[in-house]
């Protein structure tokens, strides 16, 4: 898929010609603990190997040279999401004009969504989940149908990561020192089980974490905007089975990812001081946690 | 079809791109809203034109913070409230261990005597919690993760609360499902718990969660609660009885005298009553034919107005027993009508105990208890009466 290759954190030809190669102060191959992966993707597959021996420096490194580390392919197939009926979007009147590449057809006035396209995209969006979870990232779910929020926010805590499934303040993210306390840290990624708030309009944290540069993962309908959403992923947000089917996929994802960054952890702590130079292997096949 | 989401797509990444780098020279461990970088990165005239936070804005002022007080300053206060009340006792001369705030508020009212009227203006040593106002620590970790998995909607108190109240809801629902599928389920009412108590106030919610409620939020959460005892669970009872305060009847304050016993062996209480100025004790026998002694002379002769005999006798003819009770009183201090209430007061209070409770309520209830607690009012400057106001001339 064309709108799909761009996206794939392995791929250099996207970034080359748009990155500046300016950068004296920050050290490559270092990524940030705010976590914004993008950029430090970019950098450790361009830039030149790490030479550091820092244990830290490898156990981020090492995600990064995989495709699909945390094998999040397995975790769901085309016919699961048919069988959740994820394909299923409004009627056509309410399509937008920007989900119209997403959409299969449409059978009897009602939309279908491409599920070739979602399983795509839905794999490229837990990997970059899955990442950010093993870099300790911020998680928020934001969701504002009421009918899911108690779901949304059960997921959230059982995950250990956080929900805002509530009214959204204005100025949360965008003035944040001001209405959650002085040196608050905000989410460094946020997953929209719901693009749009009660009153189908698109929901103010979408435009907000776009302003502060806060990456989203978003299951947009036929009748949202994908425009500002980092990975969007086309579904259906209306029906229990989805929801619960992605609620699960997410829960599912985030733990596999802390669970694999507590073994690496454990690995590198008990190989580090031994020998440096086999540290480098690792569990090379993805851990096989029941799914 | 493809090319408009390449080109929004395109455009994202650029703008996280140079997000990212602003990010990159952020400095490690000190966590930074990502707005206020954005001010010192140069060159960055979109990103700049877009958003910006004033660090500088007037609610940031230090006199118009809130002042908030750190774990270890409230520690050390407490240290030192602790150190200082043993001071205080070995200056009183009394025991260190058993020196409780009762007898702080009386040394400090000896050593340091105020004329203030304000009470509050008074010199006080209490312990810190009492002074200083409870404040919410700080709610994140040393990586900066915040302990609550609600803290990012602002309210995190009451949001988990809804989210706890919502969740036992849904189980009450599934059990009474469960329970209809089976064909078990058998229509229980069980009111009885709602009387007598009532719902925590808003302010007194506030005060549980630490935390500002609006109106709605409150409304919504009361709508909640009932909506959770229409279920008739037995396992969310407890839940809901958190939020409920018991209202005590009012008569059970009441005093009930003790009966005496004279010298002939005959039963009698006494007890005191007064209205505006005047002053009555009444003492009421068991068994009697209904006469009435005021200051030693009989009362037909003592109030020879109507209206103030009825009053004498209206608690006895509530509660039917005209005839049957003799009463010998006392009164001084007012004029003949406020004489008559209190009589009645000090009467209707003795014959308490002679009553079942259930007759004292209803006499409460009547208002014969109950002080009245109408004085004169005084006459202010500037005007003829209490009320009364000078005659107002156009010209």
């Amino acid at each position: 898929m064309a709108s799909a290759v761009p996206r794939l954190l392995g791929a250099g030809v996207w970034s080359r010609p748009l990155r500046p190669r300016l950068l004296p102060s920050a050290t490559p191959g270092r990524p940030l603990p705010g976590g914004r992966t993008l950029t430090s993707a970019a950098t450790s597959a361009v830039s030149a190997p790490e030479s550091s021996t820092d244990v830290s420096d490898r156990i981020l490194s090492e995600p990064l040279k995989h495709s699909d580390f945390f094998n999040v392919k397995e975790l769901f197939s085309v016919r699961s999401l048919f069988n959740a009926r994820v394909h299923l979007g409004h009627k056509a009147g309410c399509r937008h004009r920007f989900m119209e590449p997403y959409v299969f057809g449409s059978r009897l006035g009602q939309d279908i969504i491409d599920l070739e396209q979602t399983a795509v995209h839905l794999q490229l969006a837990l990997n970059f989940t899955a990442h950010v979870a093993y870099r300790k990232g911020i998680i928020l779910f934001v969701g504002r149908n009421r009918q899911f929020s108690h779901l949304i926010e059960t997921t959230a805590r059982d995950c250990g990561e956080y929900a805002h499934t509530r009214y959204f303040k204005g100025g949360l993210l965008t003035n944040a020192p001001l209405l959650l306390g002085p040196g608050v840290r905000l989410p460094d990624l946020i997953i929209f089980l719901h693009t749009l708030n009660n009153v189908f309009e698109p929901h103010v944290a979408v435009r907000d974490a776009a302003k502060m540069h806060i990456p989203t993962v978003g299951i947009v309908d036929t009748n949202c905007n994908p425009c500002l959403i980092t990975y969007p992923v086309p579904g259906n947000d209306d029906s229990p089975p989805a929801v619960q089917l992605f609620c699960r996929l997410f829960q599912t994802t985030i733990n596999r990812a802390k669970e694999k960054r507590r073994q690496m952890e454990a690995l590198y702590r008990l190989q580090g001081p031994v020998e440096q130079g086999a540290g480098g292997q690792g569990p090379a096949a993805p851990p096989s946690l029941g799914a | 079809m493809a090319t408009p989401c390449v080109s929004c797509g395109a455009a994202a990444f650029y703008r996280l791109f140079l997000g990212g780098r602003v990010s990159l020279t952020r400095r490690q461990g000190v966590w930074k809203a990502g707005a206020v970088e954005l001010q010192t990165g140069t060159g960055f005239q979109i990103l700049r034109l877009r958003h910006t936070t004033g660090v500088t804005t007037k609610k940031n002022v230090a006199a118009l913070r809130r002042e908030t007080y750190t774990v270890d300053f409230i520690k050390k206060q407490i240290e030192e409230f602790n150190i200082g009340k043993r001071h205080l006792a070995n200056m009183m001369g009394e025991d260190p261990e058993t020196f409780t705030q009762e007898d702080i508020d009386r040394a400090i009212a000896y050593l340091f005597p105020s004329g203030l009227f304000e009470k509050q203006a008074r010199p006080v040593m209490k312990h810190p919690e009492q002074i200083f106002p409870k404040q919410r620590a700080i709610q994140w970790g040393e990586d900066g993760r915040p302990f609550h998995f609600l803290f990012y909607t602002g309210k995190q108190s009451y949001y988990s609360l809804m989210h706890e109240a919502y969740g036992k809801l849904l189980e009450a629902e599934k059990r009474q499902n469960q329970l209809q599928a089976k064909g078990l389920f058998s229509e229980k009412t069980e009111t009885k718990d709602l009387i007598g108590s009532r719902w925590l106030i808003k302010e007194e919610l506030e005060e549980m969660l630490v935390e500002k409620l609006s109106d709605q939020d409150y409304a919504q959460f009361i709508r909640l609660l009932e909506r959770l005892l229409t279920l008739h669970c037995g396992a969310e009872e407890e839940f809901v009885q958190r939020f409920r305060k018991s209202v005590t009847i009012q008569s059970k304050k009441h005093l009930i005298e003790p009966v005496q016993y004279d010298e002939q062996g005959m039963a009698f209480s006494t007890s005191e009553g007064k209205r505006k100025s005047a002053k009555a004790e009444a003492v009421v026998y068991e068994h009697g034919s209904g006469r009435i002694k005021v200051n030693g002379i009989d009362y037909l002769l003592y109030f020879p107005v109507t209206q103030d005999r009825e009053q004498l006798m209206f608690p006895f003819h509530f509660l039917d027993r005209l005839g049957k009770h003799d009463t010998t009183c006392t009164v001084s201090g007012g004029g003949r009508s406020s004489q008559a209430g209190a009589i009645r007061l000090a009467v209707a209070r003795a014959l308490c105990s002679f009553v079942t409770e259930e007759e004292v309520e209803w006499m409460r209830q009547a208002g014969l208890l109950t002080a009245d607690p109408r004085v004169r009012e005084r006459k202010k400057p500037g005007q003829e009466g209490a009320r009364r106001k000078f005659t107002w001339k156009k010209r």
